[in-house]
């Protein structure tokens, strides 16, 4: 059923008509969704579509060419500072801010992944995430970008259109969150895909058949620097003001569990794995006002635990979320609808 | 001169900490090949409980820090049997967020249970009596870390070197395989070694707590004793304590003499600038991946 004839078969972007109809039908329900909801859940979809940029950018790294980050909430800065930066102070407009911004934050994953070509495992991890707090504790300490106090966003004009609302921000987000998706479902599926992939798989075996380390891992890290930086740029607009503290290295970490969660090497499971950590993250920020969790929660707090710790149950479900998923599914969520496909397709067998 | 020589002795007294965190993450490290982003906070939760008995039950500092230093033991050698040895397919990345998984759940629970807000724990010595030697200043906490430190690493490296246990530990490492068939009990070496590797964490977390008490207060370190294990070359005893001391004193004289503000990013550039001289660190020994 699955099976591939040709090479034409592997690389086309829609296996057949049903994926085409499937493929409109979200786009027009996407499209649909501001006039659908409450404003709340527009606020939610662009959070969540901006991690879903971050996390397909970062499985291109982690998941495709095998390589570890603990670092992207550093490109993210570099992202949304630039923009806002370039906005502000050279009066760029924001359809070329945000490219400029996501080139710089190319560049710096560029450089990081120059060292890198050398290190693996612990050392990769810990040379990213020494990258990661160190552009978050040069940005707090330089009063050129607002230190401590932070920045706020400039008015958000593209062309004669004003941007002021959630809502219309949103089609912006969905517009760049769908080119991008589809820029990586095809990059996988060329040549510098395959390369990548090869190189997860064994960079020594890989290069002896030809494929070019330097270039390939250099471009894996530039490349995801690129997404990370571009979802920078969109988020500082959808927080409307951004600080220092934001681009914490729990937030590299999250970006990390995401990928993970969702399922290595997979962009369906990158989207879904982003899309419940952000609405996990949005929804357990007020646990307390959850129906019935939360009364329950407070009862036991308040007689067993603390009630001003109470927002750290978030940390103790993502923990428990990434470690349940390590233990018994590595495949995350992609793992886990492959196999329901196979139980539905193979079903009285 | 005196402020050079003060700097220093800083350097020194922080780089203790960061060596026995340091020592934690290589003995792990050197046995399961596993980074344990859980280390600082393992060590957190015996602080904390030994904040609690302490503070509201009335133990005594020696039943407090003993007990601390046996539910380290018991933590580390639970969580190895209960969550690490269960993953399927370990590779680098997985234990990697598993460690960090663990590290959110238990830090999840310390600040839940405990508040967000600075404790202050009492200690035999206050963090603010200070010795002289010489024209520079130390406090008495910090010269019983600096012991504390040497005298941990002569007696892991001693341990490793000449013990049955330690040996087993080493052939483990070498090769599992081989060791289970010469009849080590690679399981339980594994969890001997993450026992062990709590009780010195959770050693380091107690220097600290006197000086500040926190949630938070296990990341610094734990992080700049990974960067000394890594600079040291993560498998080395001797490596990752001159990689800890290397930090604490480059951060203070960088401290003094360059910038505050950018003292504690400074340990992070060094990391990166020795890996890419040598990409493994600078005591590892090389080796050759196989294809």
């Amino acid at each position: 059923m699955d099976m591939k004839r040709d090479y034409y078969e592997d690389v086309e972007l829609f296996s057949s008509g049903a994926v085409v109809f499937w493929f409109v039908a979200l786009l027009c329900a996407l499209a649909a969704l501001p006039f659908l909801v409450k404003n709340y859940y527009i606020y939610m979809a662009n959070y969540m579509a901006i991690n879903v940029i971050v996390a397909v950018g970062l499985n291109l790294l982690v998941g495709y060419t095998g390589q570890i980050s603990l670092g992207h909430a550093g490109f993210f800065a570099i992202g949304a500072y630039g923009t806002v930066m370039l906005m502000t102070k050279a009066h760029f407009p924001f359809l070329l801010a945000l490219p400029v911004s996501a080139l710089a934050a190319a560049f710096f994953g560029f450089l990081l992944g120059v060292p890198a070509l050398r290190l693996e495992g612990p050392y990769l991890s810990i040379a990213t995430l020494g990258f990661g707090l160190t552009v978050t504790q040069v940005i707090g300490r330089m009063s050129i970008f607002g230190g401590r106090q932070g920045l706020h966003t400039p008015e958000l004009s593209i062309g004669p259109w004003h941007l002021d609302s959630d809502r219309d921000f949103y089609y912006l987000v969905v517009a760049v969150l769908v080119f991008l998706i589809l820029t990586a479902r095809n990059l996988i599926k060329t040549k510098v895909g395959r390369a990548f992939i090869a190189i997860r798989d064994a960079d020594i075996a890989a290069e002896t058949m030809g494929v070019n380390l330097t270039y390939h891992k250099t471009l894996a890290f530039a490349i995801s620097a690129f997404y990370a930086g571009v979802a920078g740029g969109l988020y500082a607009f959808v927080l409307r003001f951004i600080e220092p503290e934001i681009f914490s290295l729990m937030m590299s970490i999250l970006f990390l569990a995401m990928v993970v969660v969702g399922g290595l090497g997979s962009i369906f499971g990158s989207i879904a794995g982003a899309c419940l950590l952000s609405w996990l993250d949005l929804e357990l920020r007020n646990i307390l006002s959850i129906p019935y969790l939360g009364g329950w929660l407070e009862a036991l707090s308040k007689s067993y635990f603390s009630i001003t710790g109470v927002s750290n149950i978030q940390f103790i479900v993502y923990g428990l979320i990434m470690v349940l998923i390590m233990l018994f599914e590595p495949l995350g969520i992609y793992g886990f609808w492959i196999r329901t496909k196979i139980y539905w397709k193979t079903w009285p067998f | 001169m005196i402020g050079f020589l003060q700097a220093v002795t800083s350097g020194i007294a922080v780089g203790s900490s960061y060596a026995l965190m340091g020592l934690a993450m290589v003995i792990i490290y050197k046995t399961s090949e596993v980074v344990n982003f859980a280390q600082g906070e393992m060590a957190l939760l015996s602080c904390f409980l030994t904040y609690m008995v302490l503070e509201f039950y009335g133990f005594s500092f020696l039943a407090a820090f003993a007990g601390a230093l046996a539910f380290a033991a018991f933590l580390g050698g639970f969580l190895e049997f209960a969550v690490l040895r269960r993953a399927k397919e370990p590779n680098v990345l997985g234990m990697i967020i598993i460690t960090i998984g663990l590290e959110m759940i238990l830090m999840g629970i310390v600040s839940w249970k405990f508040g967000a807000d600075p404790k202050t724990m009492s200690f035999p010595i206050s963090p603010y009596d200070s010795v002289a030697i010489g024209e520079v200043f130390v406090s008495s906490l910090e010269v019983l870390t600096f012991i504390v430190a040497l005298t941990v690493m002569a007696v892991l490296f001693l341990f490793l070197r000449y013990s049955k246990l330690g040996v087993a530990m080493k052939a483990t490492q070498q090769n599992s395989m081989a060791a289970r068939l010469m009849g080590i009990r690679t399981n339980r070496i594994l969890m001997i070694t993450w026992g062990i590797s709590s009780v010195v964490g959770c050693l380091a977390g107690l220097l600290i707590s006197p000086i500040t008490m926190q949630p938070y207060m296990m990341w610094d370190p734990m992080l700049k004793g990974f960067a000394a294990a890594v600079m040291g070359g993560m498998t080395s005893l001797p490596g990752s304590v001159f990689g800890a001391y290397l930090i604490g004193i480059i951060e203070n004289l960088f401290g003094s003499y360059v910038s505050i503000e950018f003292k504690s990013v400074v340990a992070f550039a060094i990391i990166v600038l020795v890996l890419c001289i040598k990409p493994s660190g600078l005591f590892a020994r090389h080796y050759v991946k196989k294809v």
